[in-house]
């Protein structure tokens, strides 16, 4: 098992690297995003309500890393997916290869790949002057948030591509996933959401994720926000890999 | 599928003959556990495909129909892949996969991306990952479908080699030739049903007479020529409508006295050709109709 997932794994790894198609947005569109924000918003620091930060970069790198490990789960559902159109999949299925070790080889990429969103992301902030305010431990614990919270959206991903098998229906829910997130936090603080946005926002896993990156970044570290953040991740990977591994036995059942 | 019911000695090449849409396919995916059949059994290298579908993965090559390879992965990388993924031990994984590679003459394409193979390497190289934990049973679905003719010939003289070393072929193909060459056994499938089953030459034999096909110089006489040779032996329907073919009764003592009466009642035969028996002839003898790609041509012997 652990030898065709680790197999699997490097192969969803390099294939990702050589299509350039599936890796460029998951850092252009956030990045670009992250400059528009940061360069026109940045006065809503002054709103009353918003929390005090060095500068706005500081506060919206969070979401920036937030919506590219998004992103990421698309991507992951969209390789799954080209892999079943292509008949890759069914090779996998008439082999000996542990059923587990598909998705698994999947994720465990996946987390790779996010622990990489993570450190583009740091490193863009820190070249534009936004440290991490709380050191070491703050960029350990948000490449730990990154890395659990691209997990699980990538077994999300990978759960709609068992269920849609095509790619176009999983690159379908690309404006979906933004909505997701302008009902959270990632963006804006919740206290300064208008209802029903701060109501969903309070609910929504994102908002947590995005408030546990945010926290050693902007603010310093702080147990509770973190923690918060990290559980959000954990739970979004546990379900997201529980119902993908379901979605793979259900598919298997119909075939 | 409908009642399929067959049995494929250990070490033998089957050939599974038949039409698009007959049914090939199908029976094969449920035969390499793609498919779950929804009833009946179905045993391969003695294990039941619905029952213990991991032993049976263990232990059959599979090339499926569309060649489903990782156009972005090279040769070698997704030989080695398939290797990890049979559980051969990682220090023979890239010793095995070269060998194969080797096998199927890809060596100098092994670090090029799969996108840029052509159909012909990539059927090649489909091959070696079925071959790569050495199964017992190997599943061929239609492997020389769009192939060019060398292509063909040497895929042909891989299921050869295969069953030499003692591998179980299981083959499906729509062409004639390719089933009268490779298979040892035949099993001719139409809409689902088996219809004919055993060796190429033994169905062949069932089939009995050959027949002679003429072309008449005036296609207008084709009506009246007719009637004149029906008395030699049964009139075929005619494989492409504009010449006549007439089962022998007697073989090749019968055309002498066909052209005799052709040309006392004024007919001139342009071309005439006598025809031992084809899978064809068995195919329409069972199912009153031609198999698609009967006409197709055949690789010509001299390209090996």
């Amino acid at each position: 098992m652990r030898a065709a997932s680790v197999a699997l794994a490097r192969r969803a790894l390099r294939n990702f690297l050589r299509r350039p198609q599936l890796l460029a947005p998951l850092v252009l569109f956030p990045t670009l995003l992250l400059v528009v924000n940061v360069g026109g918003l940045e006065r809503t620091t002054t709103l009353p309500g918003f929390p005090r930060v060095d500068g706005f970069l500081d506060f919206q790198l969070a979401a920036a890393m937030t919506q590219s490990l998004l992103l990421g789960g698309v991507s992951t559902g969209i390789a799954m997916a080209l892999d079943i159109e292509g008949g890759f999949f069914d090779r996998l299925v008439a082999s000996p290869t542990p059923r587990l070790a598909i998705v698994l080889g999947r994720v465990l990429a996946a987390s790779v790949i996010a622990a990489l969103q993570i450190i583009y992301f740091l490193v863009l902030g820190a070249i534009f002057g936004a440290s991490v305010k709380g050191g070491v431990v703050g960029v350990l614990c948000v490449l730990a948030i990154g890395i659990v919270a691209g997990t699980g959206f990538s077994a999300l991903g990978v759960m709609i591509a068992l269920r849609a098998r095509n790619a176009s229906t999983v690159q379908g829910i690309f404006p979906l996933v933004l909505v997701v997130l302008f009902v959270s936090s990632a963006f804006f603080p919740a206290n300064l959401l208008s209802s029903p946005a701060d109501v969903v926002a309070a609910y929504n896993p994102l908002s947590y994720i995005a408030d546990g990156l945010r926290q050693p970044i902007a603010f310093g570290n702080a147990l509770a926000p973190m923690l918060e953040g990290l559980a959000a991740a954990a739970g979004v990977a546990i379900a997201a890999t529980s119902l993908s591994v379901l979605a793979l036995r259900g598919r298997l059942r119909q075939t | 599928m409908d009642g399929i019911d067959l049995e494929v000695a250990q070490g033998q090449v089957f050939g599974f003959l038949g039409p698009n849409g007959a049914g090939k396919t199908t029976t094969v995916r449920m035969l390499v556990t793609l498919l779950r059949p929804t009833g009946g059994h179905a045993r391969v290298a003695g294990f039941d495909v619905a029952q213990q579908p991991a032993a049976v993965r263990r232990r059959i090559g599979v090339a499926l129909q569309d060649a489903a390879l990782d156009p972005l992965m090279t040769g070698s990388e997704l030989v080695e892949l398939q290797a990890t993924l049979h559980g051969i031990a990682p220090r023979a994984v890239r010793a095995r996969g070269a060998e194969l590679i080797e096998r199927v003459g890809l060596s100098q394409a092994a670090d090029r991306r799969v996108g840029t193979y052509s159909g012909g390497m990539r059927r090649r190289l489909d091959l070696a990952m079925a071959l790569i934990h050495e199964p017992e049973v190997l599943f061929l679905d239609e492997p020389t479908t769009g192939l060019d003719p060398t292509s063909r010939l040497m895929l042909w003289d891989e299921v050869r080699r295969l069953r030499d070393e003692g591998t179980t072929v299981f083959l499906t193909t729509q062409y004639l030739e390719e089933a009268d060459q490779l298979a040892d056994r035949l099993g001719i499938i139409a809409a689902g049903r088996i219809v004919a089953r055993g060796t190429p030459a033994s169905l062949k034999a069932e089939v009995g007479r050959p027949h002679l096909d003429l072309v008449l110089a005036d296609s207008s006489d084709l009506p009246r020529a007719r009637d004149v040779v029906a008395s030699f032996g049964d009139h075929r329907p005619a494989t492409d409508g504009c010449h006549l073919s007439i089962g022998l009764e007697h073989g090749a003592a019968d055309i002498a006295p066909i052209l005799r009466a052709l040309d006392d009642a004024g007919f001139a035969v342009a071309e005439l050709e006598l025809k031992q028996p084809t899978l064809d002839d068995v195919f329409l003898a069972k199912t009153g109709e031609h198999l698609e790609g009967a006409a197709q041509p055949a690789p010509e012997p001299e390209l090996v």
